[in-house]
């Protein structure tokens, strides 16, 4: 064996490795996001539907660049070697790598076409239905049957068929969890919809996944399945008003605030806040997320958000974010504040 | 300015920089015009990779803040513009615009005036984008820019009006080129050259051209509603007032999705002058590449909503998209399978040119795998707008067409310049490019997999993406090296590098019968063809080359009429382009200057006389 085809035989080896390597740590999901991972019927229909194209792909892959390995190693032109024998082509050849590929692509068609309509398929009257409604760069989540509204998380039963209906208060976003489904648009104009049924308990991350400006990064939420006990539990609690503060506390105070500051824009049911341009805070307390997952959820960062929040997720030029800073209020003003908003459970 | 060309590029002696300067600025010589676009397009190959290793250095590690996210918004957008309109467009022009002629035994194109118009305008077209890329106002919506977050409440500023008017220049650069090169195929082949003797690249040339005719349109319409939308108040995007979002994808794919054949089909070409040549063996299955290329043209136009769906169309548009789509993935393989049957019995012989060859069918291959994933509906639900269909697109556009290109450029350098770049330079690069371009693009199908959203300007770092993120960086600045490596080739070639006789390779095309570089007349006799491969056919029954023209004193060129040099064409282009650049401002009383200058121009090249 020359030593050209020794190296050669070597570097194919490494790189099959390094790549059968890499291939297995991309399945090993885990992670929060991971479309390899479903909890859900319509992720798992997808990920099942993926897993024989996948395999399929890897002997077409093995056989594309093993022709090309072994012709590289096999013809390589060696001192006074002829000029080969002019091959024009082969008519029967032809018509069987045109059919055989047709054959292959037809299989996968049928499954293709048969889950396209079984995700489409309504679940019908014993499903859950929520609206899930973007906008730049945030998530509200409103329960149509019992007149909950809420942000950044959706909170769900396990086994339940849940009917997301998708709206847009201004631009296209798209609608993305995918560990529990495949995305939908979210588009000005149309109300599309999008249904999947959790089978674990658990919290799991989604993000907006339509370029939609400067904080599309920014637009995360979370889709919380609770047992149907503990959902209907939640659905109570988020109905009832939002908790009065102690006369004379720092949460009164902070609520004082709240009123003379927030209230053109945020929501708190039970009070003179009614403003429907930012999340509705009734029950903010009971969340761990702040402003699309922009940062962690945290005081201090709850603090800082409130102090500055174009800083902490800055705009354009010409369009900055749409809650203002509150660089006038003193510290121990936005101290209040948060605790104020940490009390609403 | 009634002499003809020949007699200026010979005599040197006399030749000031001033009037070696308007010799450029007035040329209509398909050769000169070829290298402008080649040089043109390198630049803009260095700014389109800069602005990759920005997005790359920002997205190393979590939460960076190495770019802002409106920063990050216009690198990722002229990331794209750039690549697809400044540099594999018009680097595939430049090998058209080279080599048509030469591949089909003509003095030049049909059009040699419109020929030169296309340059000035793409040149000034690209200017207007550079402008607003060093202003800090560039287009950062995306390349594919879709309404409604273009319109003015959402992108305030010139962004998006350096978008609609920078790309409505472009566009135009491109359909003047094309109808020049329909025409020329069509009409000036060599006598005895039938349409199934024309070589593969000029057969992808030819469909290249059509499909830019019929796709361009659709984005000239777009374009104007979005810019109609901006300007004047219409409401064609508008959901609040009647208008729909989906209409902008839907004119944008029409165009857009026959745009990423118009970038590979040339790719396409230039591997199939390349593998011949180095295997020492015809094109397999010659014919059923040809039909093949004509299939994907026609059933590209039929496949553009497979970009849109997640958008909720329906599931009847969606499964027949998706079958489509399939369908169309058939003579893309046809013609894999005949490239590998190019190889296979061959004598290959291992040169820069073919490596990028061969890696181009590798790279491509996996792009086209993930195409088929792309292409089943309910998987794409999850691949889309991911990470996944980044490293696809990437496969194929960089993998694919640029890995070509860079063969092309290895292969056909010699005949353009007269020199040979450094072929074990050529493959130190190949080596770099193949594992940085694997190291930057394959994790992103794992990104993909864990659920990374594409044009995300950060992370935070419990996502799971760190290590990948990181591995792509490195990869991406190893690319940047390679690119580095050809460069300095070049540079060095171009004025030392050894000189290159008229036929390197042992070439199969015509162009190898002439010398390198060609005279300006191109063949001091045209020559009669009778079969494909005709210079390899002629070698092999041991027939002179026709004649081979050494030195240059024009004798032997008595009686060869060229078409003569006009700075017309320019001063049309920079009409249109100062009629352009001043619409993104709403200077109008400057549009009519624009325009005045254009028209005016349009007259005097129809009066200019021509000989």
């Amino acid at each position: 064996m020359t030593g050209l085809r020794r190296t050669a035989r070597w570097a194919l080896f490494a790189a099959l490795t390094v790549a059968l390597v890499v291939f297995v740590s991309g399945c090993a999901g885990g992670t929060p996001q991971s479309a390899s991972d479903p909890a859900a019927d319509n992720a798992r229909k997808i990920w099942d539907l993926f897993m024989p194209i996948f395999w399929m792909s890897v002997v077409v892959f093995v056989i594309v660049q093993g022709i090309i390995i072994v012709a590289l190693i096999r013809f390589r032109r060696r001192p006074n070697d002829p000029i080969p024998h002019a091959m024009h082509g082969n008519t029967k050849l032809e018509i069987a790598w045109t059919l055989a590929p047709a054959l292959i692509l037809a299989a996968i068609a049928v499954p293709t076409i048969t889950t396209i309509a079984d995700l489409a398929r309504d679940p019908g009257d014993e499903a859950l239905t929520v609206r899930a409604i973007g906008q730049q760069w945030w998530w509200a989540f409103e329960y149509p049957e019992s007149g909950v509204v809420t942000a950044d998380e959706l909170h769900v039963p396990v086994g339940r068929p849940i009917r997301v209906e998708l709206e847009s208060k201004d631009i296209i976003h798209s609608f993305w969890v995918p560990r529990l489904a495949g995305k939908q648009d979210v588009v000005p104009g149309r109300t599309n919809t999008i249904h999947f049924t959790a089978d674990a308990v658990g919290e799991y991350s989604g993000q907006c996944a339509e370029f939609c400006g400067a904080q599309h990064a920014n637009m995360k939420f979370k889709v919380i399945v609770q047992t149907e006990e503990e959902f209907e539990a939640w659905l109570e609690q988020q109905l009832q008003p939002a908790v009065e503060p102690e006369p004379g506390s720092v949460e009164a105070q902070g609520k004082e605030l709240f009123m003379a500051n927030c209230l053109g824009c945020h929501t708190i049911q039970g009070t003179e806040a009614q403003g429907k341009v930012g999340p509705d805070l009734t029950h903010f307390g009971s969340r761990n997320m702040i402003a699309g997952g922009v940062v962690p959820y945290s005081t201090e960062n709850l603090k800082e958000w409130i102090h500055n929040a174009p800083s902490v997720k800055p705009g354009q030029p010409g369009r900055p974010l749409q809650m203002p800073a509150f660089t006038r209020l003193s510290d121990e003003e936005v101290d209040a504040l948060v605790a104020y908003l940490e009390s609403l459970k | 300015m009634a002499q003809s060309a020949f007699t200026l590029e010979r005599t040197a002696p006399e030749q000031t920089a001033l009037s070696r300067l308007w010799g450029w600025l007035t040329t209509v010589d398909h050769k000169r015009i070829g290298k402008l676009y080649f040089f043109t397009s390198l630049f803009f190959l260095l700014v389109g990779g800069l602005l990759a290793l920005l997005i790359r250095t920002q997205l190393a590690v979590p939460n960076n803040d190495f770019l802002s996210p409106d920063t990050y918004n216009q690198v990722f957008t002229m990331h794209g513009v750039v690549m697809i309109f400044l540099v594999v467009m018009p680097l595939n022009s430049a090998f058209f615009n080279y080599f048509v002629p030469l591949l089909i035994g003509a003095r030049d194109v049909a059009f040699p005036r419109l020929n030169a118009f296309s340059y000035w305008v793409f040149l000034f077209g690209s200017l207007l984008l550079s402008a607003s890329i060093i202003l800090k106002v560039a287009p950062n919506a995306g390349w594919f820019a879709y309404a409604n977050l273009t319109n003015t409440t959402f992108s305030p500023g010139p962004n998006l009006d350096y978008y609609t008017m920078g790309l409505q220049i472009l566009g135009v650069s491109s359909i003047a080129a094309s109808l020049n090169f329909v025409v020329t195929i069509i009409n000036m082949r060599a006598p005895g050259m039938t349409m199934m003797r024309v070589p593969i690249f000029a057969w992808m040339t030819l469909i290249t051209s059509v499909l830019l005719l019929l796709a361009l349109p659709s984005f000239t319409v777009g374009l104007i509603e979005l810019a109609f939308d901006r300007f004047f108040g219409t409401v064609f995007f508008e959901p609040s007032a009647g208008g729909d979002p989906v209409l902008w994808q839907h004119l944008f794919w029409i165009f857009g999705h026959p745009e990423v054949y118009i970038l590979i089909l040339p790719a396409f070409g230039y591997v199939s002058e390349i593998l011949p040549t180095f295997t020492r063996k015809p094109l397999f299955g010659y014919p059923f590449m040809v039909y093949s290329a004509i299939a994907i043209a026609i059933l590209g136009f039929g496949v553009w909503a497979h970009h849109m769906f997640a958008v909720g169309l329906g599931t009847v548009p969606n499964a027949v998209f998706g079958t489509t789509t399939m369908l169309i993935a058939i003579p893309t393989g046809v013609k894999i399978f005949n490239w590998l049957g190019t190889l296979w019995g061959g004598s290959i012989r291992i040169t820069t040119p073919l490596l990028f060859a061969i890696g181009f069918l590798g790279m491509f291959t996996i792009g086209g795998i993930s195409g088929v994933m792309h292409a089943s509906v309910p998987i794409d639900y999850w691949q889309t707008d991911s990470y996944f269909v980044v490293a696809h697109f990437h496969y194929v556009l960089f993998g694919g067409a640029l890995f070509a290109i860079f063969g092309a450029i290895y292969y056909w350098f010699p005949k353009m310049f007269g020199r040979m770049l450094n072929d074990k330079l050529g493959q130190v690069q190949f080596w770099i490019t193949l594992i940085g371009f694997n190291l930057t693009f394959f994790p992103m199908h794992l990104l993909g997999v864990d659920g990374m959203p594409r044009r995300i300007y950060t992370y935070s770092e419990e996502m799971g993406w760190n290590l990948w993120n990181m591995v792509e960086t490195i990869g991406a600045y190893m690319l940047g090296v390679g690119v580095l490596v050809m460069a300095y080739n070049m540079f060095t070639s171009l004025r030392s590098g050894e000189r290159a006789p008229a036929d390197p390779w042992d070439g199969r095309t015509l162009e190898w019968s002439i010398p390198s570089p060609p005279p300006v007349y191109n063949f001091a006799e045209v020559p009669v063809v009778s079969s494909r491969d005709e210079l390899w056919e002629r070698k092999l029954k041991n027939q002179a080359a026709p004649a081979a023209v050494k030195g240059g004193s024009g004798d032997e060129a008595e009686g060869i009429h060229l078409p003569p040099p006009s700075i017309i064409p320019l001063v049309s282009a920079l009409g249109f382009a100062i009629a352009g650049a001043a619409m993104t401002y709403k200077v109008w009383v400057l549009v009519g200057v624009g325009l005045a200058i254009l028209l005016i121009s349009i007259i005097a090249w129809s009066i200019e006389p021509n000989e």
